[in-house]
């Protein structure tokens, strides 16, 4: 959505349901690649999603009343916040915190692939990480994104998962928080088939090839690439949404 | 102790299946490609066709071509909703009935926003 309101000027609504459709197609073209390295954790997702498809709702139907310029200023300062948040180092100590009694009761701690075989870990903060993820969700109603960037953070920061486990479970619920707003959008009307059609087309292509190397990719660099994007992207659409060329 | 309780009604502490659920998710997995496979070649297909007969037929076609990339988009954000529902199955094989509820709220919602927010507002 930021790059087709910055490059190519597109009224803002549409592209948001353009976006959204490439949302979906990213989440849904990198899946298959994700599950085969057993990184993702279903339950974790399922249950985040509860809170996020609410938030998505209640976005979308907000982001009819909103003045686009403001959505635009918005856009700029979550992903600003992100970059800056994604930044912030973690200390070794909290990676071997107990298990959080309400996350064993969901059910949420899990283990992954490591070098050295499988490391578990336990979840942490779950009623912060659920509130996070409706603000997430309405902020992916509201803007179009796939709000990937504040699940992460909502995942890695608060809910001390592993990166790489977030970054592949935020991939899954992205798709259907997408839905959840593209619903709304498709039934406005404003998702144009001219506009999201090469946005669909060439974002799975890009999908495909993406999830392949994120699997190889060293946390460090990931979080770099990262925070480097939606730093760039927050700078632009705030300027936009001030200037007034949206 | 009384003879037999029926196997189903047992408290059985849940175990965690680490094969069934990876099982599960790879079938989910695929399915999510599969169905934004399926809805991209939908798409290109009406592209194809509005481009083509609009240029050879002085756009009689193109009404055609929209239709079905409009059929492609739908199919595609029915995708992760379709993943969503085979959840529920997935979840119900496990017998693990927490996430069973939140699985079907999660699609309650998404099915509302579908076809609920279109005729509500």
């Amino acid at each position: 959505m930021p790059l087709l309101t910055i490059f190519f000027h597109v009224d803002i609504r549409y592209a948001i349901g353009a976006s959204l459709v490439s949302v979906i197609a990213t989440s849904s073209g990198a899946a298959a690649s994700y599950v085969k390295e057993g990184f993702s954790n279903i339950r974790i997702g399922m249950f985040l999603e509860i809170a996020t498809t609410t938030g998505a709702l209640l976005g979308a139907f907000l982001a009819t009343r909103i003045p686009t310029s403001a959505l635009a200023i918005l856009f700029g300062a979550v992903l600003l916040y992100s970059a800056f948040l994604s930044r912030k180092p973690r200390t070794q100590a909290q990676r071997s915190l107990p298990p959080d009694p309400l996350a064993t009761r969901l059910r949420l701690n899990g283990s992954f692939p490591d070098l050295e075989g499988s490391r578990s870990y336990n979840v942490q903060r779950v009623p912060t990480g659920f509130s996070l993820m409706f603000g997430a969700g309405a902020l992916s109603g509201l803007l179009g994104i796939g709000s990937g960037a504040v699940k992460v953070l909502a995942m890695d920061q608060a809910m001390q998962i592993p990166f790489k486990v977030s970054t592949t479970t935020s991939n899954f619920m992205i798709g259907v928080t997408a839905a959840a707003s593209a619903g709304v959008y498709l039934s406005r009307g404003y998702v144009d088939p001219g506009l999201s059609m090469p946005v669909m087309l060439g974002v799975l292509a890009g999908s495909l090839l993406g999830s392949r190397v994120l699997v190889k990719a060293e946390t460090k660099s990931l979080r770099l690439v990262f925070s480097v994007v939606i730093l760039v992207l927050g700078l632009q659409m705030l300027y936009q949404g001030i200037w007034g060329n949206v | 102790m009384p003879a037999a309780p029926a196997p189903a009604r047992q408290p059985r502490p849940f175990q965690p299946q680490p094969w069934r659920d990876r099982r599960i998710e790879i079938i989910l997995g695929n399915l999510l490609r599969t169905g934004a496979l399926i809805s991209a070649a939908v798409v290109l297909l009406g592209a194809c066709i509005a481009g083509v007969i609009q240029s050879a037929l002085n756009g009689r076609g193109r009404g055609r071509g929209q239709g079905l990339i409009q059929l492609g988009l739908l199919l595609l954000i029915a995708t992760p909703i379709a993943r969503v529902a085979f959840s529920v199955v997935g979840f119900a094989i496990e017998r693990d009935r927490l996430y069973v509820a939140f699985t079907l709220i999660v699609l309650a919602i998404l099915l509302y926003s579908l076809l609920g927010s279109g005729l509500g507002v």
